[in-house]
Formats: C-alpha cells, structure tokens, sequence
C-alpha cells in the first residue's frame, strides 16, 4: 500500500527541498517506488535540486487540469529507475492548482508508486494546505532556531485540522526532522540542543541532519545529497531517516559531535 | 587564543554572549504556551460579531461595517470589546420600534 509522505515546515529555507531530493533518493535506492512531487508552483526548485531542470516538458498543473497525462509528466530520475519527479508549473501560480485535481492525481500516484513524497512551499496558505491535505505521514523540517519552532508548532496544528485524515477523525503520522544541527554550538548552549526541541514541539524524532558544506555541494551539483556523497554526515543522516520511515529501528547517532570540538578548537566550522 | 576562547565559552552562562539557547528556549515556551491556547480564538470573533449584529439588527438599525467586535488576551483577565455605531439619537429608533 502506498504511503503519502508530506515535507513541510511553515517556514522557508530550512531545507524541504534538500529533503524531499535526500529521503526520496535514499527510499529508492533501498529498492522501492519512489515519486517526490513539487507543489511549490510559481516558486519550483525540486527539479532543480534533482538535476532534471532541462527534462521538464509537462508539470503537475498541466496533469491536474488533465491538458497532460501523468506518465507523460513523470521524470524518471538517471541515476535511479525506482524514483521519479512531477515537476510543479513555473508560470502559474498556486490557485492553479484544485482540490479535486490534485485528489485524483494522488489517487493515481497512490497506485503507482511505494511512496509519494510531496515538497511543501513555505507558508500555511493554499499551496501548504493542499500538499498536507493527503498525507499518511508528515515530516516536520525544523531548525534549532525560535522562529521555525514556532513556525513549526503552527504546522502541527493545520496537520491536525485541515488534512483529509484529520477530517476523518485519524491523525496524520508526524515525525519531527531537525536540520542544520551544529552539535557543537549545542553543546555550548549557543543554539537550541535536540532535547529543547523535542520537548518543545512533542513530536517523535526521526533524525538530525547536521549543518555540512555537503548539502550545498550536492545541490551546486543537481543531485540529492544521499546520492551525490552517499558517505557524508548528513547523507548518513538521511539514509538513517529513511529506513526508520520504513520501520526500521536505527539507534539515533548526532553526527559531528567529534569534528565540531575539533572544528572549535581551531577556529574552523566543522564539514 | 582560539582555544582559550573555546575554554571561555565552556557552557552556558559562563561569559558575555555565550549561552543564548537558554533564553530562547524560554521565550519559546512561553510563546507557545500562548498561542496554542488562543488558537482558533480568532474565529471565535467572527462567531460572536455575526451573532452580535444579528440581535442587535433586530431592534435597531444598525450597519454591520459599524459593529466591531475584538478581544484582548492578558495572563490574568480577558476582555471582550464590543463597539455598535448608531446613527441619531438612540430614544428615536426605540421609540420606532416600541
């Protein structure tokens, strides 16, 4: 049975994109189905981030008014042949997009494909309501900073009000993904530690991705950090999260502890 | 000098400037403690304008771009503003009605 997978966040520039590419990428190489949609329509960078920005002939918009069909608006990615890409419309804007379009295109996404991983814009409005609204899991990307938390918190609530599931009286799953962790400036008290987070939010963790250059060099590059440097701190990170989105259960390591005091006694960010 | 640096921002409140995340965890807590229970207060509003204009349309005429209806939340009481412009003397519209 499929499962819907939303990326949200209330605020931007925390790293949703990132993430959608990061866990999407590590999903299908475990083997399975893999389809991250972009609902960020006017503002699309998922395409970008995957690398398939030239490949973009039909978009989400032109399947939910039915001008295309979905294979043809599928992008499969090179690398991998078990993840593909909707692109969003980079012309429209987000009224482009209809509650009942977008229903039966996740209908027939659900039928497709393992897992369907949506890339929430920024924002409660329109766009970040209709990419939560059929979502069996939400994946709530937080910095160690006040004003995602808060952000964050908002999201909480319209998961638990304005999704189809929260309308049938089931919750949706939601999983707390905090980004941009530097465990060193942690430790020293200069940013928000993991446990000040959690106990904040209440929200079940399911991993921390540390602060790292990686995460740019990937997307300089157009490839999701999980396959661009499979190896490095936040792609472990994301591997890991990915399997516990499959039930797995994977001891939560904080990655950079180690480099990040090294880093500091030299007077260097960490990698 | 880097590493005694380090040495001074051994943890949190041991020097100037270091240690923030303290405070912000407060003030989060704070915050959120607030606006998970005010949430959804807003539409409480709305509710109570309609059905404030509806009694009050009943007996005197009066335009619902001139009924504000707002409140105001503090730790201790909550205060429930209700302002009805009237057009003339009110004794005259009673009278109309009566």
């Amino acid at each position: 049975m499929a499962k819907v997978l939303v990326v949200t966040s209330g605020k931007g520039g925390v790293g949703k994109t990132t993430t959608t590419a990061a866990l999407g990428a590590a999903l299908a190489q475990g083997g399975q189905e893999v389809c991250v949609v972009d609902f960020d329509v006017g503002l699309r960078n998922l395409d970008l981030v995957m690398g398939a920005e030239r490949r973009v002939v039909y978009d989400f918009v032109n399947v939910t008014q039915g001008n295309a069909k979905l294979p043809q608006a599928l992008i499969k990615d090179k690398r991998l042949g078990t993840l593909s890409l909707l692109a969003a419309s980079q012309t429209r804007d987000k009224d482009a997009l209809t509650e009942k379009g977008v229903a039966r295109v996740m209908r027939q996404l659900r039928s497709k494909f393992d897992w369907v991983i949506c890339d929430s814009p920024a924002g409660i409005e329109r766009g970040a309501v209709l990419a939560m609204r059929h979502a069996d899991i939400a994946v709530i990307v937080t910095n160690p900073e006040i004003s995602s938390v808060r952000d964050s918190d908002r999201i909480v609530g319209l998961l638990d009000s304005k999704t189809v599931k929260a309308e049938r009286d089931e919750a949706v799953e939601k999983h707390l993904l905090l980004t941009r962790y530097d465990a060193g400036r942690a430790a020293r008290g200069e940013m928000l530690a993991i446990d000040d987070v959690l106990e904040i939010l209440s929200l079940p963790l399911l991993g921390v991705i540390p602060e790292s250059q990686e995460v740019l060099r990937a997307s300089n590059t157009g490839s999701p950090v999980t396959l661009a440097n499979p190896a490095s701190a936040p792609a472990r990170a994301y591997q890991d999260a990915a399997l516990r989105l499959n039930g797995e259960s994977v001891a939560m390591t904080i990655p950079g502890n180690r480099r990040n005091l090294f880093g500091a006694l030299f007077g260097r960010r960490a990698a | 000098m880097n590493v005694f640096g380090f040495f001074r921002r051994g943890g949190p409140g041991t020097g100037a400037g270091a240690g923030t995340a303290p405070v912000a965890r407060e003030r989060l807590k704070i915050l959120l403690a607030h606006e998970r229970s005010t949430a959804g207060k807003s539409d409480l509003v709305v509710l109570l304008r309609d059905e404030i204009l509806a009694v009050v349309t009943k007996h005197i005429s009066a335009k619902p771009e001139n009924v504000h209806v707002s409140m105001q939340c503090d730790d201790a009481i909550s205060t429930l503003t209700v302002d009805v412009e009237i057009p003339g003397p009110v004794d005259m519209l009673l009278a109309a009605n009566g």
